[in-house]
């Protein structure tokens, strides 16, 4: 591991002179160039432009919240150094024009970003292995994976080739690796973090979110890259409070809700099942109250999900055409009709396509209204279920994932199989509220995997989702715990 | 809704509408694939949405302005720096017109 592993411990070391950001910076770089081989958690690795920076910090010629601290980000976001894949060959060689809001605002902290981390392309995945790259391992269990879509961000971090890292939430896709990897990650309100310079998914459900060792280190990184940003109209106004000024306040008369619908979920893992039994009796020892909420329209949450994320995906993904960027056909073409389709066939991957497909399909004259126009009234329902349930409790708990940790390969055969891992992520980003995973238990045997819990909050209710997971993160260990890596 | 058979023509025709030119096999594992995914979407059709208004936007904001004045753009060289094919300050595309549909319409 690093010599600090903590965000905050690690900032603190160089700003007291126990450390230097060279010396952190190099030591992240070493531990990527010896793992990177078992993990795979990256697209691309900048150690000259980290060490620059790194040394300007040393210098004092560059300060800020994050001065000196090296960190990940999930390579979707945009830079103006090195490429912006999307972990798709479609982007394989692009270089973005300008950076995305969020790098801007963490390299002006000081933050040291030493590389570009892989996912499902364009973040369509639980698993990370729709890359067309490379299949990012889990480092708990290299035969197994870190989750999905932003498994090169979570497998970076609990490799402890970084301090801290980046990732984007869709239907899951921080949360989930988070729970897997057994690290701390966090899906903000929809409108909490410019998405100015993420490569969009589908954008009303889209949110770029941190990942840390702990509950702190994930406050610390939504000090940095919250707020409202003019180059993104969906970003919102609300002020952001201090996340870390009273996050070590435990909250009195705190109710907790369970979901009632949550506890017939079919492939609840029996370890996951207890490992989130005892997190809710750690909360009621420490004098929460647990309340049983209702959200009746949960069976139809992955169903909406996977129509309205398709249906603005195909739109989205409309603009690769081959013209203005991405990979171009070198095959012989009749007319510019035949320039786009070739283009799109050979650039998009097998996942890429088939919701490329579903959603054109849901879009189509004649399929409108029984698809995207049904699928936007559950959706409001669903909204409406959690409106219900936060006036009788302050946060929801439920498990991250139905599962820890699967095998690589083991539901790459079945589209369907995969996006049913999502059961428990997807609602929070269709009623556009906050989401938390963080680690709260392991299987048992000889490869202990880690368990995610997961608490979803009020839109904009971060200040207390982040003080409410602390609570529990004081009272365990969990997150003190590491793989065992070379 | 969801007994629905989803034919080699209509995945085909569903291709044509992506910009994708996928061959007859993958189109024939796609057909599959489709059927199962769509399948089970279809589950949102028992929902009762009576009176229920779509949920278009997930905020509640409309109308967010800035002020009209002329910021800068990105210089040329930038936009055209990932271009497959350009011609001086132009993308380069092959002949739009005149292939064997007409490709404006």
């Amino acid at each position: 591991m690093l010599a600090y592993d903590t965000l905050l411990a690690a900032r603190d070391a160089i700003r007291n002179k126990k450390t230097s950001s060279v010396e952190l910076t190099r030591q992240a770089l070493d531990r990527i160039d010896r793992l990177e081989s078992q993990i795979q958690a990256f697209n691309s690795v900048y150690p000259e432009r980290a060490l620059e920076r790194a040394k300007a910090v040393d210098e004092g010629k560059i300060a800020g919240e994050l001065a000196g601290v090296p960190i990940a980000i999930k390579d979707n976001l945009c830079t103006s150094y090195g490429t912006t894949t999307c972990s798709s060959k479609m982007l394989a060689d692009f270089r973005a024009p300008y950076d995305a809001t969020v790098v801007k605002k963490l390299e002006s902290a000081g933050a040291v970003v030493v590389g570009k981390t892989n996912l499902d392309e364009f973040a369509m995945g639980s698993s990370t292995e729709n890359s067309a790259f490379k299949t990012t391992r889990n480092p708990w269990d290299t035969s197994r994976v870190p989750g999905g879509s932003s498994g090169g961000s979570a497998a970076a971090l609990a490799a402890g080739m970084c301090c801290g890292s980046i990732g984007s939430d869709t239907g899951g896709s921080i949360r989930q690796p988070a729970a897997l990897c057994g690290i701390v990650g966090l899906k903000p309100t929809y409108g909490r973090v410019s998405r100015y310079g993420l490569v969009a998914f589908a954008s009303s459900l889209d949110q770029i979110g941190p990942f840390g060792h702990d509950v702190p280190d994930v406050a610390l990184l939504m000090n940095v890259i919250s707020g409202r940003d003019p180059k993104d109209s969906t970003s919102v106004d609300t002020p952001v409070p201090d996340y870390l000024a009273q996050l070590d306040q435990p909250l009195a008369d705190l109710r907790l809700g369970i979901v009632k619908e949550y506890q017939l979920t079919a492939g609840l893992d029996p370890q996951v099942k207890s490992a989130f039994d005892a997190a809710v009796q750690t909360y009621r020892n420490l004098g929460a109250r647990i309340v049983e909420v209702s959200l009746p329209h949960t069976e139809y949450g992955i169903a909406a999900y996977y129509v309205i994320a398709p249906c603005e995906a195909s739109s989205n993904l409309a603009r690769y055409d081959g013209v203005h960027y991405g990979h171009r056909t070198r095959e012989p073409v009749r007319d510019i009709i035949e320039l786009f389709s070739k283009s799109r066939a050979e650039g998009f991957g097998e996942e890429v396509q088939r919701r490329i497909m579903i959603g054109t399909y849901a879009l189509s004259s004649g399929y409108y209204d029984a698809y995207y126009l049904r699928a936007l009234k559950v959706r409001a329902l669903i909204k409406r279920d959690f409106d219900r349930a936060f006036e009788q409790c302050d946060v929801i708990l439920c498990p991250t994932s139905p599962t820890a940790a699967f095998k690589a390969g083991e539901k790459t055969g079945d589209p369907l199989q995969m996006y049913l891992c999502d059961v428990f992520t997807v609602t929070c980003n269709i009623a556009a509220i906050a989401g938390l995973s963080l680690p709260c238990g392991f299987t048992a045997g000889p490869q202990p995997l880690p368990i995610g819990l997961q608490l979803l909050g009020r839109a904009f209710g971060e200040e207390k989702l982040l003080r409410i997971a602390r609570m529990y993160e004081k009272a365990t260990d969990w997150h003190r715990r590491r793989p065992k890596l070379l | 809704m969801a007994e629905k058979k989803i034919t080699l023509d209509q995945v085909r025709h569903v291709a044509m509408l992506s910009r994708l030119a996928l061959d007859e096999p993958k189109l024939a594992k796609l057909a599959g694939q489709l059927e199962s995914i769509l399948g089970y979407v279809a589950k949102i059709s028992e929902a009762d949405v009576t009176g229920v208004e779509p949920m278009a936007h997930a905020l509640p904001v409309c109308n967010v302005f800035r002020d009209d004045v002329v910021e800068p753009s990105l210089p040329i060289e930038k936009v055209l720096q990932n271009a497959p094919d350009t011609d001086g300050p132009f993308f380069k595309v092959p002949k739009v017109i005149g292939g064997d549909e007409d490709s404006a319409g």
